[in-house]
């Protein structure tokens, strides 16, 4: 009989067609899905010239998106480009999104169907764990496994230990999915879950939208996890339906599989969460924490780009102003999302608020354009990182919030929340 | 295969955004990245590391983003080696398939000082710090990933 596995186990297991795995095994595994970006893909067809290899293993199971500098911000990063359209033309890549039809590749390939419960997926940017939400087992390699991977449709893996993460109770209204990650990259440090698994489950799970599960697996990797992941349920498929095109696998975990660890979170007790410079682990209650004042907001990105976040702003912008000295820069992860939020006037919304709408990008979420900022200042962003540097100048700071906290700071021109408004 | 180099001395999570910053990232020419390397924690490493010089991390080093710039950027400015009481694990990954070489030693890394003088026997795992007199053993690689190593790399030699 097959020992008692994590549901990332499973997944690994079933891939590398094995009846089980051991945490600490090595094993090599066949890839339903590779990704690569404009910054990433160019390293690894670099590689692959370098080695001479001149095919890929499936031209419709490699994904290529141009989102990090685009539309390109200068010569080199549009050259950068430039080698990752010519190589999806040579080899004829199926799922290669440039200008017009790409978004941020963790909110694209979930919406094109191109992920789906129970899939193994390797992608060169460290975010590709957001495909837990749907019950995947994926995770972030460099550019090289993405060549290895291109080629050969195959990766090595160590098979990680787990920590369990049970949810329980029913969050507060504007508490969403990212003042539970951020309260518990709290609890366990940046490092806490390195080289394991985050496993999401219990009672609470059925209160989170399956936008709040994107953005909970999506900053996984700031705790230092492999991977994060639930288990697909009705939430799930009802996403995956009408999207993706392969057989949903509705694996669980086994009752008896080891945890090394269970972090249990009241989700009813959790209060709108802000992580401050310069770890995502240096979490406060955004109501506590002063009047700092802030230069710029950012409300975008792969955590926090999606459809429901930008409601959720856009319910606080109404009829309001941006605060005088403020820049708001909005930024919708996908065109289905730019597009589904001009139909429900949400572009409007923010305009007249006195924001900004980008089209879709990475952009300042790392440094690259669209809200670089100066010497000293400060920004509330909804995106998952707030190293030094990060966003820009390195005496600049960010702090990591909710999209609600983001737009709520942008009207009160400091941090906080609606119970500040009218003070 | 031995290791002989002075220490650049670092703390606990050392990310890529400071190893090389994204604003360096829209090209993925190494000897280009190398001159950008650790900029944003220390600008003067570029102009001051030597071929050969060894990086000594703290804990979870080389933590954020999976740009494999990072370890390229290390590689091409000259160093031999990083030894960190742990790395984040993309990085660690990137390291072991762009034949980097790298060793977890939390001892080594606390008594170490920048400047130290550090010799390594890549192949017994074995650490000896000139400077303090003090020696460190560290768990080899496992077998499969000594093989990628030894190859030089994940590509080479794969037969397609």
């Amino acid at each position: 009989m097959a020992r008692a596995m994590t549901l990332s186990q499973k997944i690994l297991a079933l891939h590398a067609h094995l009846d089980d795995v051991v945490a600490g095994q090595l094993i090599t595994a066949d890839l339903d899905m590779v990704l690569g970006n404009d910054i990433t893909s160019p390293v690894a067809i670099g590689e692959l010239e370098k080695a001479g290899i001149e095919g890929v293993f499936d031209s419709k199971k490699i994904s290529i998106v141009l989102d990090h500098f685009t539309p390109n911000k200068d010569i080199k990063s549009a050259e950068q480009c430039k080698k990752c359209r010519t190589f999806a033309r040579r080899f004829d890549i199926e799922h290669f999104f440039d200008v017009g039809d790409m978004g941020i590749e963790h909110a694209l390939l979930p919406e094109k169907g191109l992920v789906g419960a129970g899939d193994l997926v390797i992608g060169a940017d460290s975010h590709t764990c957001t495909y837990g939400a749907l019950g995947a087992f994926s995770t972030g390699v460099g550019s090289t496994d993405m060549a290895y991977g291109m080629a050969t449709g195959k990766a090595w893996f160590k098979v990680p230990s787990a920590i369990k993460v049970a949810l329980q109770g029913k969050p507060a209204e504007n508490i969403s999915g990212k003042d539970v990650i951020l309260h518990l990259i709290g609890i366990t440090g940046v490092d806490g879950a390195l080289y394991k698994s985050l496993e999401f489950t219990g009672d609470g799970v059925k209160h989170l939208g399956i936008d709040d599960r994107f953005t909970i697996c999506n900053m996984a990797i700031e705790a230092g996890a492999k991977n994060g992941i639930f288990e697909c349920d009705e939430v799930a498929e009802a996403y995956m339906k009408d999207r993706y095109k392969g057989k949903i696998r509705r694996l669980t975990a086994d009752n008896d599989a080891e945890y090394e660890r269970t972090i249990e979170i009241d989700l009813s007790r959790l209060s709108p969460t802000v992580a401050c410079p310069h770890l995502p682990s240096n979490v406060k209650n955004a109501d506590e924490l002063g009047s700092i004042a802030i230069d710029q907001v950012v409300i975008g990105s792969c955590t926090n780009g999606r459809i429901s976040d930008l409601r959720t702003a856009a319910k606080i912008l109404e009829n309001r102003k941006v605060a005088k000295g403020v820049r708001a820069i909005v930024i919708p992860a996908t065109n289905e999302v730019y597009l589904e939020a001009m139909r429900e006037g949400l572009l409007e919304t923010f305009v007249k608020a006195g924001a900004i709408v980008s089209t879709p990008t990475c952009g300042p979420c790392l440094g690259g354009h669209m809200g670089i900022l100066a010497d000293g200042e400060k920004c509330v962003a909804t995106t998952n990182r707030n190293f030094v540097g990060r966003m820009g100048h390195i005496t600049s700071e960010i702090y990591l919030a909710s999209p609600y906290v983001a737009a709520c700071s942008a009207i009160l021109g400091y941090i906080g929340t609606e119970r500040s408004f009218g003070k | 295969m031995d290791i002989k180099g002075k220490v650049f001395k670092y703390g606990d999570n050392v990310d890529t955004d400071v190893i090389i910053p994204a604003r360096h990232l829209n090209t993925s020419k190494p000897e280009e990245l190398a001159l950008h390397c650790m900029e944003d924690i220390d600008p003067d490493f570029a102009k001051n590391v030597q071929n050969g010089d060894i990086i000594v991390g703290g804990e979870n080093f080389g933590c954020g983003s999976s740009r494999e710039h990072a370890p390229l950027s290390i590689k091409a400015s000259g160093v031999s080696c990083v030894i960190a009481s742990s790395f984040a694990r993309i990085f660690y990954r990137n390291s072991i398939n762009i034949g980097l070489p790298i060793l977890e030693c939390a001892q080594c890394s606390h008594d170490v000082k920048s400047g130290h003088i550090i010799r390594v026997d890549l192949d017994s795992g074995k650490i000896v710090n000139e400077t303090l007199g003090k020696s460190y053993s560290t768990q080899p690689f496992p077998i499969e990933i000594q093989d990628i190593i030894s190859r030089g790399g994940l590509l080479k030699g794969i037969g397609i």
